[in-house]
């Protein structure tokens, strides 16, 4: 088997509503995948599915042919899904720096006494998770806030450090929620840049989801419609802007560009 | 403000071993002269016990006499003795700049503490003063890794003080001590101060299991059922205390020997406020930043929110049955009133007043509150009215209390303060 995630026959209902329903996806190592639809399509809830932060109804979701439905969402993330959130979920209080820092928390080994304790294991780790975190930074080119709040950072600047710090978790699949949502063309630019750059840089597959089409037609090689909760189509960028069901769910009342 | 940007200035010169000399010389000056001549010239009584607050409350006419005698003991000679000797304190600063930032400290804090024992020594009242004080700060700091750090809200600290005042106490009356309730001695009572520290561990881990009673109900699910369950738990202790004859119910207990001197408790102190340090500047400790601002988040971000949580909690109970532990052996006798409502009020305080997620505020606030309790104490009722006013002012002004979301930053603290030339290129 090739593929690196795969999900078979995934439902969730919340309460009486069917959010998602017999939802498959496979995604292959350094693949970028995209994921499609109109608002409230339910993209956002297979994220959430995927991730842990909800348990869905039926399925099965497998990362390297383990099965990872049921565990706890800080387990699922250290299995290696990292993810970014659609509106922001940054933490309010904490400098740049520090939310890099933490997100390597699943790599640390040197347990509570070596934290109450400062001892060798202790801070030979926390250094390397610094240095670590340093080159992330400027990856992302955000090193210049590190000892700001986040809160104080423009709103393209807060996006990057949201997707610095899935980065830092090590994730084998990378999952972006609307990464450019709200930003202006420059910091769009940018993103483009990153995006590629990440994906280039690291061993790591791309899920996202995007409204912008052209950013999305012009980096993934699969693309998902889902419309209602069901995937309507599936394939290359090509085939999904010809393919008329999308166009009249989804594509046709937006313009292309 | 153009005069303390100016006198701030002119000292921004002196390093923390400046003070240090400053301050030792105020001491000096008081332990030789203090009684003798200057309280005697300026018509006091006794040397001053804080700063002549007391004094000063009780005997109006004595203000003019209190005040010149802080004057001509403590601020001309801090203050002249700290700006003069920048030229060799500077010097001294940098060398120990060159020595490993550990050893600094602790040369810094033995300083530190000799001045604090020679103050402290001039009068018991002032001894005790500053036992309960250091007392104090270990409650706030711990108090703060919940309700700062993990911004939660919890109520049951005495409960944990109690817990731990109890356990130590009945370790040390059972193994030190010949009583009327646990009979003679098992252990010669010179082993004591070798084996005090377990004691106080003992203490700390009843009061960290105890604290299990708080967290897996309300850590279990989401929802804020912390601030109640705690409440509660506090008053349970208290109540269960009472109503248990044999440690001396509402009578209380007493005849603990004295093992908590001076020395004993600051290092204790210093314990408690490093390896709080560490944890909360560590990723470990800094979990708890993330659970506070946003669980979601900190669980994708590989988190072990429920882990960090309990920890988190079981650790600052651990330190409030430390503190527990020292403030039966500082008064020698406790009884279950000392850890009530009124003791909550104070911890609380000294916590929101001091600054939400820094120890240094922590610090301050325990610091801060004692000695104010203290020098207002005879206003007896009216202190209750003035420290909940400054607690309102310090809310509406700063929010999160007078030093928040602050670390330590040893080396800056300690380094030498030489006017930086510019320009110079190494
Ligand atoms: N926790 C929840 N409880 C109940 N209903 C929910 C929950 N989360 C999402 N839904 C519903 O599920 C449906 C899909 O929502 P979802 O957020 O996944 O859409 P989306 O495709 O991400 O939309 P958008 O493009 O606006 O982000 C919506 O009808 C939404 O109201
Ligand atoms: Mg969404």
């Amino acid at each position: 088997m090739t593929a690196l995630l795969h999900v078979k026959n995934m439902t969730h209902f919340f309460g009486g509503l069917r959010a998602v329903h017999n939802y498959n996806l496979t995604i292959k190592p350094r693949q970028i995948f995209g994921l499609i639809g109109p608002n409230g399509a339910g993209k956002t809830t297979v994220f959430n599915l995927i991730t842990g932060v909800y348990t869905p109804s039926e399925g099965e979701i497998l990362l390297e042919n383990q099965n990872i439905k049921g565990l706890e969402t800080n387990e699922i993330a250290a299995r290696g899904l990292g993810r970014t959130f659609q509106n922001l979920a940054l933490w309010r209080h904490m400098n740049v720096v520090d939310h890099i820092r933490m997100a390597h928390y699943a790599q640390l080994d040197y347990g509570l006494f070596g934290a109450f304790f400062n001892t060798r294991a202790c801070r030979d780790q926390e250094n390397q998770v610094r240095e670590n975190s340093h080159r992330l930074m400027q990856l992302f080119d955000i090193e210049k806030y590190a000892d700001d709040l986040v809160t104080s950072l423009p709103y393209g600047a807060q996006r990057r450090v949201e997707m610095a710090r899935a980065m830092a978790t090590n994730p084998k699949v990378l999952f972006l929620d609307e990464p450019t949502a709200g930003m202006t063309p420059d910091e769009l630019v940018k993103m483009i840049r990153i995006i590629r750059q990440v994906h280039q840089d690291f061993n790591v597959a791309i899920f996202l989801i995007e409204h912008r089409m052209k950013f999305v037609m012009e980096l993934c090689e699969q693309i998902q419609t889902l419309v209602f909760g069901e995937v309507i189509a599936q394939g290359p960028p090509e085939e999904i802007q010809n393919n008329p069901q999308v166009i009249e769910a989804y594509l046709g009342k937006e313009d292309m560009t | 403000m153009g005069i303390l940007q100016k006198f701030k200035q002119m000292f921004s010169t002196v390093p923390m071993l400046g003070w240090f000399l400053g301050i030792f010389t105020a001491v000096l000056i008081e332990y030789f002269w203090g009684y003798d001549y200057i309280s005697y010239y300026l018509g006091l009584p006794k040397i001053p016990v804080l700063f002549g607050a007391l004094i000063m409350l009780k005997e109006p006419v004595m203000i003019p006499g209190a005040l010149a005698y802080d004057l001509v003991v403590y601020v001309i000679p801090v203050l002249a003795v700290a700006k003069l000797s920048c030229f060799i304190t500077n010097p001294g600063a940098a060398l120990l700049e060159k020595l490993p930032l550990w050893l600094s400290a602790v040369i810094h804090l033995v300083c530190f503490y000799g001045i604090l024992h020679l103050w402290a020594g001039i009068n018991d009242y002032r001894v005790l003063v500053v036992k309960l004080t250091l007392v104090s700060i270990i409650l706030t700091v711990s108090i703060n890794v919940i309700n700062g750090y993990q911004g939660e809200f919890s109520c049951s600290h005495p409960g944990f003080m109690a817990l731990g005042a109890y356990v130590s106490s009945i370790l040390t009356l059972i193994l030190f001590t010949n009583d009327k309730i646990f009979g003679t001695a098992l252990l010669p009572p010179a082993l004591g101060p070798y084996l005090f520290p377990l004691v106080l561990v003992a203490g700390g881990a009843a009061a960290a299991i105890g604290s299990l009673a708080v967290a897996i109900p309300s850590f279990r699910t989401r929802g804020d059922y912390l601030a109640i369950i705690s409440l509660a738990f506090m008053f349970i202790v208290k109540s269960a205390v009472e109503n248990l004859n044999f440690i001396g119910g509402a009578r209380g207990m007493g005849g603990q020997p004295d093992l908590a001197p001076l020395p004993v408790i600051f290092i204790w102190t210093l314990l408690c406020i490093w390896v709080i340090h560490n944890f909360v500047t560590s990723i470990l400790g800094k979990a708890l930043n993330t659970v506070r601002d946003d669980e979601a988040a900190a669980e994708s971000m590989t988190v072990k929110t429920r882990k960090t949580k309990m920890t988190a909690f079981m650790f600052g109970a651990f330190w409030a049955g430390i503190a527990g532990g020292l403030f039966a052996h500082v008064l020698t006798y406790i009884n279950p009133g000392m850890f009530s409502i009124n003791r909550l009020a104070e911890i609380l305080a000294m916590v929101y007043f001091g600054g939400l997620n820094s120890i240094v505020g922590s610090i301050v606030g325990a610091v801060s509150i004692n000695v104010l309790g203290e020098a207002l104490r005879p206003l007896e009722l009216f202190k209750w009215i003035i420290i909940p006013l400054i607690l309102i002012f310090v809310m509406i002004f700063r929010p999160y209390g007078l030093i928040s979301f602050t670390e330590i930053n040893t080396k800056k603290l300690l380094q030498a303060k030489h006017k930086r030339q510019q320009g110079v290129s190494p």
